[in-house]
């Protein structure tokens, strides 16, 4: 029997429960308590489409050194409130971790192991005891497992108060019947169970001004600051969250005071052949537009995508990456879209791609995408996965600089047609391949032109001619070229020690990839990384490959696709480029990481120690 | 084939409309269809509503999908932003493009291929949005760019070009789009310019959901006996409902007419619609009897033309969705960024 875990601000606690229960509100209590408390700390979200009574998971990553990603391995402390799922949960516990459990029901011995310590609170029977309408009973119990929670793991009690105060804020009358339910769990436990545990929360500084939310929500958010007045989306998990969310912030910050009238317009089309259909329409009237879907999605989009990079319209696409092809696993995590979106539709197509690692992240890069579309007038994607869009992550306060305006890009005015100014449509005038174009409705005689997915000369004519054919998808080229000067550069951290050894990563790798340097460097294995930030990408990138032996590529997927971009769009010698995949559907870890890394880059771990 | 500019010479003496415009400002380039396809016939009625609207050329946006009948915006309203998208999509295009910027008019030319197969379910969802836009369907039982197979309007029982029968049964867009919820329908043929003409400049004055089937044969692959849409077919079976003339403002009938034949509508944009019944039976404002009317005409071989069913006041999708009087594309920057004061305050409330 190994001894019962003691650690610090530093664990791993899991809620099993069933949808719909109300629970989801205590945990995300539970979570905002321990942030007050000064502590970081990951929570994810679990939720497998396909078992039925649809049992749920919460899992909160406890870190005061800051390690946001997946942990991996066991849990440490175990709350099962999901009798369907008592057998799996329990053997999900490591070895000298614990279970806080309703123990109003007696159990057999056989459902509890021997190195696993069993705390039980009797929530249904106090609840039955203290309450008689049923929907009280059920909702007073989340708070009352909290309460208990809070004396086992020694969490202070006016933040608890605090929080559920602010819980349920605008709803006055709610506050004390919480408060009290939350005092009848901890003052049982603090009688009945050896309080507090091994596993403890301890007051920290570590938060800082970050805040926590959902990537989805600050995507969506960063589109409002964008800019943007149309959304087409068809619903899909996991980026159905994103447009809701758009719809939310739009209620709050983009109703007209006096006439209560909306400025912008969210269309639920009815597949996303006709949501992209939209929002190519509404980009090329002049209004900024976008679309949030998943992998199945993009695939329906692929034609109207070619539209769009060939006639040159911007569009912005959100898409929150689930683990593939068909169907495959939605609700679970993977970064297996990087293929299909970059070089989406027939015939030579590149796009412009965009990898938030954080929430805070997606904000940024969901108002500069439109920027960026307009600039460039083509798709641009922004490439999110379920792990940063459906989670709250703890991230930076999001910012935002008054002085900015919106880039149209290269618009062509009535004045500027009535000055004389030449108008190609496809005429690139600054040689950065870039033409401009008129709104629709701009002038009554000049600027009009006809815009088409066949192939047409620099005036927008059609055209067959094989030179005028050229010569545009040569500008295209051109135009591709500029785009990586306005992306989102790539961003370089370089070990302690000088190192022949490099690793590229991306999007919601970002926390594992820190903890397993660090995890690594501890073993003695140094790593310069390059985090990428966008395709097509920067020269760094080829400079950071050349400057390396070895780099290794990681990535949510089976196939290394990022790894066949760097291939094929900067040459770099595949012998180079060691792929390092994960692809189960959850959330990429540090221990994966660094155990991969470690046994691949063929160092003994500890070699300084022994040599 | 490649760009055709029509030359730049006018005739001095051509008429002029209120804004100064010839007939032939609201031309586009040389038309590359077959000599007398039945597309040229409606892109012509086109221009002639148009011209005859006073309608100044760049607040109305043409949008197509692909075929012979959606190559054809490039061959009216040169001075238009056009816009020919991709195969059975321009429904979604238009939809978009109308909600960036409801003060322009919005004209969708279509297939019976475009909107009736590949399409279908985009051309359902725009009219049952009740999208402000003037949807035509240029109805010629066939795919005329790939070489005349059947297309999904094409009537069973007909045979094809080189003999083969239709079994399948056709799809029916006028009942489709009244079902569907268009607020103004109509069935014209492209052989009859006096019919047509009105019916499109009705349309272009309505504000909502505006759905005309427009029979048009297709010469080079569906014109021959055993078609039902063929030019003779059409002459002969032709059954209008009333006729229709078209006034900018209500003004005085001069006219005599029997008692209960005739009816004058005001439509939004203040334009009235001088209605004169053909079938006495027939109510142009009753969509449960117009839709047992049709399918009885239907039944009996006869194509039903004329305005079917008109809402003269409809809602359209921007009254749906509440969205302010102007443009969604004229909004600037300090009608749509909430600023850094509003995100302080956003991040205040996630700690
Ligand atoms: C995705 C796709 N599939 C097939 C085609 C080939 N195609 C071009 S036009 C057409 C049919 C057009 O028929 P219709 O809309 O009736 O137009 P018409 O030529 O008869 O006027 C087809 C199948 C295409 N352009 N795109
Ligand atoms: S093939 Fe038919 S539809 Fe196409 S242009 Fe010729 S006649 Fe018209
Ligand atoms: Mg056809």
């Amino acid at each position: 029997m190994p001894k019962p875990l003691e650690r610090v601000n530093d664990f791993v606690i899991k809620f099993a429960n069933v949808n719909g229960s109300g629970s989801a509100s205590a945990n995300t209590l539970f979570g905002k308590i321990i942030l007050r408390m000064g502590i970081p700390a990951a929570p994810r979200n679990i939720f497998p489409s396909n078992i039925q009574g649809l049992p749920t998971w919460y899992e909160i990553r406890v870190s005061e050194a800051g390690w946001l990603g997946s942990r991996g391995g066991g849990v440490d402390l175990m709350v099962p409130m999901n009798p369907q799922t008592w057998d799996q949960d329990m053997a999900s516990v490591e070895p000298g971790g614990y279970v806080v459990y309703d123990s109003t029901k007696p159990l057999p011995p056989s459902k509890f192991r021997d190195d696993v310590t069993a705390l039980g609170v009797p929530l249904t029977q106090m609840c039955n005891e203290a309450y008689t309408d049923p929907r009280q009973r059920q909702l007073f119990k989340n708070v009352m497992y909290v309460g208990a929670l809070a004396a086992l793991l020694d969490m202070e009690v006016e933040v608890v108060e605090k929080l559920i105060a602010e819980q349920f804020w605008g709803k006055d009358k709610l506050i004390k019947p919480n408060i009290a339910a939350m005092h009848m769990g901890r003052d049982w436990a603090l009688k009945n169970l050896p309080c507090p545990i091994g596993l403890r929360l301890k007051r920290a500084d570590k938060v800082g001004d970050r805040i926590m939310m959902e990537g989805n929500s600050a995507a969506a958010l960063g589109a409002v600051y964008g800019g943007a007045t149309v959304c087409a989306w068809y619903p899909i998990t996991p980026s159905s969250s994103l447009a809701e969310a758009f719809t939310s912030h739009c209620k709050r910050f983009r109703v007209d005071q006096t006439t209560s009238r909306r400025k912008y317009a969210i269309v639920q089309a009815e597949d996303e052949l006709s949501s992209i259909g939209m929002v190519i329409g509404a980009s090329w009237n002049g209004a900024r537009a976008f679309t949030s879907t998943s992998g199945p999605g993009v695939s329906l989009m692929q034609e109207f995508i070619g539209l769009a990079y060939f006639a040159e319209i911007p569009a912005v696409i959100f898409d929150v990456q689930r683990a593939g092809p068909s169907t495959g696993m939605p609700t679970r995590t993977q970064q297996c879209d990087l293929l299909s979106a970059a070089y989406a539709s027939h015939g030579d197509t590149k796009h412009v791609l965009l990898f938030p690692e954080d929430p805070k992240e997606c904000f940024d890069f969901g108002a500069l995408a439109f920027d960026l579309a307009d600039r460039l007038q083509t798709p641009i994607f922004v490439m999110l996965d379920l792990d940063i869009g459906m989670n709250e992550r703890l991230c930076a306060p999001l910012k935002w600089d008054d002085t900015r305006r919106m880039d149209r890009g290269k618009i062509m005015t009535a004045a500027d047609l009535d000055s004389g100014k030449p108008f190609g449509r496809y005429l690139d005038v600054d040689g950065d391949g870039i033409p401009f174009r008129t709104y629709p409705g701009t002038h009554p005689n000049k600027g009009a032109f006809f815009t088409r997915g066949t192939s047409k000369d620099q005036y927008a004519r059609y055209t067959e001619e094989g030179p005028a054919y050229v010569e545009n998808m040569t500008r295209l080229l051109r135009k591709f070229d500029t785009a990586k000067t306005l992306v989102p550069q790539p961003i370089r951290k370089d070990s302690a020690q000088p190192t022949r050894i490099g690793a590229i990563y991306f999007g919601s790798t970002s926390p594992a990839m820190d903890e397993a340097m660090h995890k690594l460097a501890g073993q003695g294995v140094h790593l310069n990384t390059l985090r990428l930030r966008a395709f097509p990408f920067h020269q760094d990138v080829s400079a950071f490959c050349a400057a390396h032996d070895r780099v290794f590529v990681v990535e949510q997927n089976r196939d290394g696709q990022m790894r066949t971009l760097l291939m094929s769009e900067c040459g770099i010698d595949p012998a180079k480029l060691v792929s390092v995949l994960h692809y189960d559907g959850t959330p990429i870890t540090a221990k994966f990481i660094s155990e991969t890394i470690a046994k691949e880059a063929n160092v003994v771990p500890f070699r300084k120690a022994v040599s | 084939m490649s760009y055709l500019p029509k030359p730049k010479f006018r005739h001095p003496g051509l008429p002029k409309n209120k804004l100064g415009y010839t007939r032939r400002d609201y031309e586009g380039t040389v038309s590359t269809l077959c000599a007398g396809c039945g597309h040229d016939s409606i892109s012509a009625a086109i221009i002639q509503a148009c011209y005859e609207l006073d309608l100044e050329p760049h607040r109305l946006a043409k949008l197509s999908g692909i075929g012979c009948s959606s190559k054809t915006p490039t061959y009216f309203l040169g001075q238009s932003h056009g816009f020919n998208s991709v195969h059975g999509r321009m429904p979604s295009v238009l939809t978009g493009a109308n909600l960036a910027n409801r003060d322009l008019i919005y004209l969708g030319v279509s297939g019976d291929g475009d909107s009736a197969s590949i399409g279908l379910g985009q051309f359902a969802h725009a009219i049952r949005r009740g999208v402000d836009m003037v949807y035509v369907v240029e109805n010629n039982g066939v795919y005329g760019l790939t070489k005349g197979q059947f297309s999904a309007t094409a009537d069973a029982g007909s045979k094809s070009k080189w003999g083969a029968d239709n079994n399948d049964s056709p799809i029916d867009m006028v009942a489709l789009a009244l079902q569907l919820g268009a607020t103004y329908v109509a069935r014209s043929f492209s052989g009859d310019k006096q019919q047509l003409v009105p019916l499109i400049k009705g349309a272009l004055g309505h504000r909502g959901a505006a759905f005309i089937d427009c029979i048009s044969p297709c010469v080079a692959f569906n014109n021959h006996p055993g078609s039902t849409k063929s030019f003779d077919y059409v002459r002969e079976h032709n059954e209008a409902v009333n006729a229709l003339d078209y006034m900018p403002v209500r003004s005085e009938i001069t006219a005599d007419y029997p008692e209960g034949a005739h009816e004058q509508v005001t439509q939004h944009d203040g334009s009235v619609l001088n209605l004169y019944k053909l079938a006495a039976d027939y109510d142009v404002h009753d969509r449960i009897a117009a839709m047992t009317y049709l399918q009885k005409k239907n039944a009996e071989g006869e194509i039903a033309t004329g305005l079917l069913y008109l809402d003269p006041s409809p809602k359209d999708l921007h009254a749906h969705l509440q969205t302010v009087e102007a443009p969604l594309n004229h909004l600037t920057d300090a009608d749509l960024i909430p600023g850094a004061a509003a995100l302080e305050k956003f991040n205040a409330a996630r700690r």
